[in-house]
């Protein structure tokens, strides 16, 4: 027997414990306080006083309106400005732009792309000052309320912006399994447009694919924290803000209520995916009959512009947006109505050097530990189904889609509140396990189609020659997997840096990374500060795309075989 | 009305080039009815050079040249206007759409729904697949989706027909009967043909020119 192995089978029960033990330990954390049982402040339920304070708070409708309104229409217009864009434009040369900048406009980290497009539209932003004061006559600022709009539509909008690149390479993806331009040439050669045809042909076989990630997306958009707390409204917030607020209320029994109002964020979720859900059963009957009719809409300019349109858009506004966050951080005096800073300085970066170069330490620490565990585990499990012919079955998605599903504010909370139960402490090594939840199925995601199109008839011909399992492991495979591997590691990264919620709370408030502290200057408006934390932020994300672009092409620059994966 | 000389699918002067290499060049003419059969090994372009005739051409390739049908330039229409039909190996039935629905869409817009339905089950009895209608696709036969394949392109009223390896994936015996029955509904509805093959006998009862490319 190869002892060395016997660690192996047990690597998916641990992948298995680390993805969804948080999650049910979180949601039982939840569940105990909600029915009025805290030890930690001297009280035992169970009754129903939490859900009464919460029925009685005076927000209490108007957040979960807020909640349903801009998650279920960020998620809905982010999946129509996808399909508009597929629709439109895939397969053209305008199209390779797209998806080239994709992937680095990806992984800006959420509160980033939110503080830029804050910084875009805001009545003193770049928008209104191009067009004042010449086209507006505002020589000062207006005092419009744009951002943290009570309707919540630059909350939309900033979640929009984070979604559409999200859903859309998930969609190219998708669209080369399916074969997409071919089923597209015969139905433009039954004389269908461009746009009609993509959307009958290409999209339902497409959406089946990407079914999961929107419903993530769906979830995402209700219950996010570190958006809404930048470009959502303060009164009331959505539930989620509201949430943390009470999680962080020095009075412990506001906790209770906390609980009550998470189990009510997680029974939003599952209503708004029902609705979902059947929403996409009527569409489908409706496009049924429509399409019976053979209506062929060969005259789409107008769309196909719109979806350009719509593609500039967000990509402008990331790219502009991260573009304010550098002139502000530099900026010395910036007077309205002046497109550009009066004067550069390093002033802002030098204030912050001290502050910032510790939570970058943090950042990159917690990140760190947690992609090494993540890709550990994640590399053995895909290794162990493969010695033991194990299959990742649609079930196992779901499970492996579970914690992005389940929406944080339902059970990160429960997750701290049962740890100061259990007088366990918050701090970096449970901030650690509570990112590993979130980095693991990001990582699985990345690596499952490299990992599977690998040719195993090399694996064949290596144990032809006398290779044992092990050797093939590491001399093999996963050298042939370098460049994968590493985008996976930078994906990772990337989610670990923009955590916000678990690591504020699973922190105890104690663990400072370069994303709580950059949502933390939100509600002081030191744009010069948010400029520093922002840029640090992205940066920490980006710089592991650029590592993982740039080892591959250097280790293998004289084996072109390894160049395209 | 067109010119009667100049009905059919022309290529005049056509070249596709990659970068700096020739891939392919054509200077033809195939008038309707008749069939032209391009023959060659894999990677020598022919498919490339029926994306370029539907209108489909991939950025990467720059096309040089005309091509007319019946009396019309169609080289930089967009593919829904050419009236090109094609047929490929993989036939391509949308897997989401019952057969009835394929074929459906196919159909020219116009007509009450009743009449359209109608039409579809004239359409399926013609190949001898009446009663297919509410079938998913994925349960056919290679042969029997041909015929699908076949009678969704044809309901589209295409002025011209493209054949890229579409009888490969069938054994031997399908294979002729296939073969016999597309080339008779092309013949019969007077269609110029542009066929693609690796297979001799398909060229020999395709009973026209036949151009082999590269080699």
């Amino acid at each position: 027997m190869q002892t060395q192995h016997t660690f192996l089978p047990f690597l998916p029960a641990l992948t298995l414990l680390a993805l969804l033990g948080p999650v049910v330990g979180g949601l039982y954390g939840t569940l105990l306080p909600a029915f009025g049982h805290l030890p930690a402040a001297g009280l035992s339920g169970p009754s129903l006083d939490p859900f009464r304070g919460l029925l009685a708070w005076p927000g209490f409708l108007p957040s979960v309106r807020l909640s349903m309104v801009t998650g279920i229409g960020a998620a809905f217009l982010s999946l129509s400005v996808v399909a508009l864009i597929l629709a439109g434009w895939s397969g053209t040369r305008a199209f390779r732009w797209v998806e080239r900048l994709l992937s680095p406009l990806l992984s800006v980290p959420h509160a980033a792309a939110a503080f830029g497009l804050a910084f875009l539209i805001a009545p003193s932003g770049w928008v209104v000052r191009l067009f004042s004061p010449w086209l507006t006559g505002w020589e000062r600022p207006p005092d419009v309320l744009i951002l943290q709009d009570p309707l919540g539509l630059s909350l939309i909008a900033g979640l929009v912006v984070k979604e559409v690149p999200f859903l859309l390479l998930m969609s190219i993806s998708a669209m080369g399994q399916v074969g997409g331009a071919k089923q597209l040439a015969v139905a433009q050669s039954l004389g269908y447009g461009r746009v009609a045809g993509w959307l009958a042909v290409v999209f339902p076989a497409i959406y089946v694919r990407i079914r999961l990630p929107v419903l993530v997306v769906l979830a995402w958009s209700m219950s996010v924290v570190d958006v809404a707390v930048i470009l959502g409204p303060s009164t009331p917030s959505t539930l989620s803000v509201q949430i943390v607020r009470w999680m962080s209320d020095p009075d412990l029994t506001f906790r209770l209520q906390a609980a009550a109002a998470a189990l009510v964020q997680l029974g939003l979720v599952i209503v708004a995916l029902l609705v979902w859900t059947a929403a996409e059963w009527s569409l489908v009957q409706l496009s049924k009959r429509y399409f019976h009719m053979g209506r062929r809409h060969a005259r789409d300019r107008v769309l196909r512009g719109v979806g350009a349109g719509l593609a500039g858009t967000v990509s402008l506004a990331l790219i502009l947006g991260l573009l304010g966050l550098v002139l502000w951080s530099f900026a010395g005096f910036w007077s309205f109505p002046d497109l550009l800073p009066q004067q550069f300085t390093l002033r802002s970066w030098q204030r912050h050097s001290a502050g910032s170069f510790d939570a970058l330490t943090e950042t990159a620490l917690i990140a760190g530990c947690v992609v090494t565990l993540g890709i550990v585990l994640t590399l053995g499990c895909l290794e162990a189904e493969e010695r033991h012919n194990l299959r990742l079955t649609s079930k196992g998605m779901w499970l492996l889609y579970l914690p992005l599903l389940v929406p944080q504010t339902a059970f990160i909370p429960g997750l701290q509140t049962l740890l100061l139960n259990f007088g366990l402490e918050t701090g970096r090594g449970a901030v650690i396990l509570a990112h590993l939840v979130f980095v693991l199925p990001y990582l699985r995601l990345s690596l499952q189609d490299p990992w599977m199109q690998w040719d195993r008839r090399q694996a064949v011909s290596s144990a032809a020659l006398g290779a044992s399992p092990r050797r093939i492991f590491w001399r093999v495979r996963l050298p042939m997997l370098l460049a994968p591997i590493l985008t996976a590691i930078a994906v990772g990264v990337a989610v670990s840096v923009g955590q916000y919620l678990p690591t504020l709370l699973i922190g105890g408030g104690r663990v400072e990374t370069l994303t709580t502290e950059a949502v933390a200057l939100a509600s002081g408006g030191d744009r010069r500060a948010i400029g520093v934390f922002g840029l640090l932020q992205t940066a920490a994300a980006l710089l592991p795309f650029a590592i993982a672009l740039v080892v591959p092409a250097v280790i293998w620059r004289n084996r072109k075989g390894l160049r395209h994966g | 009305m067109a010119d009667q000389s100049k009905l059919g699918l022309r290529l005049e002067g056509l070249e596709i080039c990659h970068g700096d290499r020739r891939l392919v060049a054509l200077n033809h003419e195939i008038a309707p009815g008749e069939v032209l059969t391009l023959m060659g090994p894999s990677g020598v372009g022919k498919s490339t050079l029926l994306s370029a005739v539907i209108g489909t051409l991939s950025p990467e390739f720059r096309l040089l040249g005309e091509i007319f049908l019946n009396g019309q330039i169609i080289t930089n229409l967009p593919p829904h206007q050419r009236n090109v039909g094609i047929l490929f190996q993989e036939t391509l039935l949308f897997p989401h759409m019952s057969v009835g629905a394929n074929l459906a869409f196919g159909l020219a817009s116009g007509g009450t729904r009743a009449e359209r339905r109608e039409r579809v089950n004239l359409a399926l009895a013609k190949v001898g697949l009446e009663g297919f209608a509410d079938r998913d696709p994925a349960t056919l036969s290679g042969g029997q989706r041909a015929r699908v394949a076949l009678m969704r392109t044809l309901l589209a009223k295409p002025q011209a027909l493209l054949l890229d390896e579409p009888f490969s994936g069938l054994d031997a015996a399908l294979r002729t009967k296939i073969r016999k029955l597309v080339f008779e509904q092309a013949r019969a509805q007077n269609l110029p043909v542009l066929m693609v093959t690796h297979d001799g006998e398909d060229a020999a009862a395709a009973g026209g020119e036949v151009i082999t490319l590269g080699g």
